[in-house]
């Protein structure tokens, strides 16, 4: 085992993606991920990396564009408000097939909103934002190590498909601190980046374009037609959730991010009661697992999707379980964090009435 | 569950270092720990407070809405947390700034002179480390040496002269909880 190391949410990240070979950070201020970037212009120049504040979110997110297309492990992160600015930079990198990272510590919205812990990003994150026809991974963690984790494998994840890939935390996770360890994992062969713009030296003399324009129609649809089978590979091979305690349960809870951490508190209070609950916690938001779904769906009675949202991932919930079973839903808003007796209760009052 | 603690103060007293150090202290002692700060303009002027949490198992909500033990540095912290402490609990409060007695019968109470205490020691600023000290020998939720581990990492290379002062307060809180 690796050193244990207590650091804050935000530091956690920045470190991964040092960790990950990342050497372009372009950021711009806003809480709750102020300690992101902090964190990257302190540790940049010390691994001959570069750390720019842009002069806007917007700048930021097309110098992470820039430093992509030359083939370079690039990353930006904000926070609600800023990424809703970045997101025609996304789509274009998107477009582009460009490997990026994207890291979101949501805060409460809508507008300026709070700079409280907030999931009302999820329908931005998972689908769309920006225009076109797009998919971004998305990877949503519940603890600080796995933040890490994910952010080594979200790196792995862009240059492999060629797809930007987003970290959806939120202010809780940022800020808080717990003990992570940088393991050093290979988790995939990955494919030399042929098609960077770095020099026609690195290529045989080749040229490489990067764009994210097509005018003509055929060539555009076919471009789509591309990427939609890209997006289906993803959907087939990267789904990823944890399932605890559904074996038997009656009720399972759905919850991603730190509500899925506090969802874990009120499942063992309720286990501890004798109430048959468990909980569904998706980590790829997109895609989305339902194939972990499918294991529960038979058995398990009934749905209750927690959110800190009006209710977003609670429509993919009910799009997944298809109507088989009753999906319930309980959120808290504007940057105020369920209780694990919160979520108990609701739990309790459904099995309740159930009998 | 070891121990899951709230502590409180205005602004400045340390309030976050302290429970910083606690969390530290428990990653020493091999167990798993969290710590989340209330963060936002609560910082400037209000009251500033953290959640530590101390478990054998792996820590599910860093979001505790009944503590095993709080930490009120000043007045307001007091009023805003005394309710919470769950029944059999422990309160420590800071009676140099806190002149009203707790009203809850059904936890332990105990007050503790830490600025007065500190200003012996010569040095107000370990305040916060004489209210640890308190929390450490009501609680026993970490151990001593791991708590010293945590100073040693907290203090940065030029401030490791302040070890010995840190370490008498922490005595000084725990020698007021019998």
């Amino acid at each position: 085992m690796g050193e244990r190391i207590l650091m804050k949410g935000n530091e956690a990240i920045g470190e991964a993606a040092i960790k990950a070979g990342c050497r372009f950070f372009f950021g711009y201020p806003i809480t709750p991920q102020n300690e992101l970037p902090e964190y990257m212009s302190r540790r940049m120049p010390q691994v001959d990396g570069t750390f720019v504040q842009a002069e806007s979110e917007i700048a930021a997110i097309n110098m992470v564009y820039g430093a992509a297309g030359a083939g370079a492990r690039a990353m930006t992160s904000s926070s609600s408000p800023g990424i809703s600015l970045k997101q025609e930079g996304i789509s274009y990198i998107a477009g582009a097939e460009l490997p990026a990272v994207i890291v979101n510590i949501v805060r409460g919205g809508p507008g300026l909103g709070g700079i409280q812990p907030g999931q009302g990003d999820y329908f931005q994150s998972v689908k769309g934002g920006g225009h076109g026809d797009y998919r971004l991974i998305v990877l949503a963690p519940a603890n600080l190590q796995e933040a890490v984790d994910l952010v080594t494998e979200a790196f792995d994840l862009a240059d492999y498909y060629r797809n930007p890939v987003l970290i959806l935390g939120d202010g809780l996770l940022g800020q808080m601190m717990e003990p992570v360890e940088f393991k050093a994992t290979k988790l995939r062969e990955l494919p030399a980046k042929e098609w960077a713009t770095n020099g026609l030296r690195n290529h045989g003399g080749k040229t490489n374009i990067i764009n994210s324009l097509v005018l003509d129609p055929h060539g555009l649809e076919e471009h789509n037609i591309r990427l939609q089978e890209k997006y289906a590979r993803i959907v087939e091979a990267e789904q990823k959730a944890e399932i605890v305690d559904c074996d038997d349960a009656e009720l399972a809870i759905v919850a991603y991010g730190s509500t899925a951490r506090i969802a874990k508190t009120a499942v063992t209070q309720l286990r501890q009661e004798g109430l048959k609950v468990g909980l569904i916690r998706p980590i790829s938001l997109w895609p989305f697992p339902v194939k972990d779904f499918e294991k529960v769906i038979p058995t398990v009675k009934s749905f209750l999707t927690v959110e800190m949202s009006a209710g977003q991932m609670v429509e993919d919930v009910r799009l997944t379980v298809n109507g088989c079973k009753p999906v319930y839903f309980y959120g808290r808003m504007g940057g105020i964090v369920p209780a694990p007796e919160e979520i108990a209760a609701q739990v309790r009052e459904i099995l309740g009435g159930a009998k | 569950m070891i121990l899951d603690v709230i502590m409180a103060g205005f602004g400045g007293q340390g309030v976050m270092l302290m429970g910083q150090l606690l969390t530290y202290a428990g990653m020493v002692d091999n167990k798993q720990v969290s710590w989340m700060p209330a963060y936002g303009p609560e910082m400037r002027g209000g009251t500033a407070n953290c959640t530590v949490i101390v478990s054998d198992a792996p820590v599910g909500s860093p979001v505790v809405s009944e503590p095993k033990a709080v930490i009120a540095m000043n007045l307001p912290s007091l009023d805003k947390f005394e309710p919470l402490v769950k029944p059999g609990g422990v309160l420590i409060y800071n009676s140099s700034l806190i002149h009203r007695a707790p009203t809850r019968t059904d936890v332990r109470l105990i007050a503790i002179p830490a600025n007065e205490i500190a200003a012996e020691l010569g040095n107000t600023r370990v305040a916060n480390m004489v209210m640890l000290g308190a929390l450490l020998a009501a609680t026993e939720a970490v151990s001593t040496s791991a708590v010293e581990a945590a100073l040693k990492k907290a203090l940065p290379a030029h401030r490791q002269d302040l070890l010995p002062l840190n370490l008498e307060a922490i005595a000084r809180g725990r020698e007021l909880v019998k």
